[in-house]
């Protein structure tokens, strides 16, 4: 399958315009876990043409009731376990992996993306990436996610938007430290909203 | 009036948004605050003092992803 081809498939499902929209956007997910490896594989898949992804942990067996691995990818970094995956969904998508920590030091890493998607798990690095991003990189668009530990309904589960560039994803209250574990389906849900919320926002629909 | 969450919090006025946030019980290393439709930097906490007429959103982050 060449190159062109692969965008000409996704041109007839989306229709040229928007198509070169994804194409031309670049999207960090900051964190391959639960939610990072639904993300980019959902942003992978339309098209999106720039992936930053970055993670500095390897897969664990503890991972794959929840994230987008399998056991052949055990002990493998993230980073590279995902490029192997999208390599067989998307393979022409470009992307840009950093096997990093992200901290208030090294955030430069995002500079250029005109969207952050959050997907970390713990509060204080999810708050740390919503304030750098915020602070350093005021035009970027941040889709953050907090709230979907639990076996508890999906429906409580939404996309909002606070003021005008920042996005939060999920029930906003289910704390994993109360609820004790993660499910996919509400992980995938929150994740879900997030891609759904960077496409729109390419798009153009700033709306929730 | 000061609305916080979409709440009206009458007696919030004159207080920085570090000082609503810890009289409040929020942990300032969890959260982020939109102000007026930005994010307010962090470095700015102490010294933004709230005022009639400031809508804010404080969203306190929880663990898990």
């Amino acid at each position: 399958m060449t190159e062109q081809e692969w965008h000409a498939a996704l041109a007839q499902r989306h229709g040229r315009a928007l198509q070169e929209r994804f194409a031309a956007a670049s999207v960090a997910v900051c964190g391959l876990g639960g939610l990072g490896s639904h993300v980019a594989i959902a942003l992978a898949r339309a098209g999106v043409g720039t992936l930053h992804l970055i993670d500095f942990d390897r897969v664990e067996l503890s991972n794959l009731h929840r994230q987008q691995y399998g056991i052949s990818q055990l002990g493998m970094y993230k980073t590279e376990a995902m490029q192997q995956t999208l390599a067989e969904i998307a393979p022409y998508c470009n992307l840009i992996m950093h096997r990093v920590r992200l901290t208030e030091g090294n955030l430069h890493l995002i500079a250029g993306c005109g969207i952050v998607c959050e997907c970390f798990d713990d509060a204080e690095c999810k708050a740390m990436l919503v304030n750098g991003a915020a602070e350093h990189y005021p035009e970027m668009y941040i889709i953050a996610a907090s709230g979907m530990s639990g076996l508890y309904t999906g429906n409580t589960i939404t996309a909002r938007k606070l003021g005008k560039r920042l996005y939060l994803c999920g029930d906003g209250t289910s704390d994993i430290k109360d609820s004790g574990t993660l499910f996919a389906p509400r992980v995938m849900l929150c994740a879900a909203h997030q891609a759904n919320t960077a496409l729109r926002i390419i798009a153009g629909k700033l709306e929730v | 009036m000061i609305k916080i969450n979409g709440e009206s919090i009458p007696d919030a006025e004159k207080k920085t948004v570090m000082q609503y946030l810890t009289d409040t019980g929020y942990d300032p290393k969890r959260v982020a605050v939109e102000m007026n439709g930005d994010i307010l930097p962090k470095s700015q906490y102490e010294s933004t003092a709230l005022q009639d007429g400031d809508s804010i959103e404080i969203v306190s982050f929880v663990g898990g992803g």
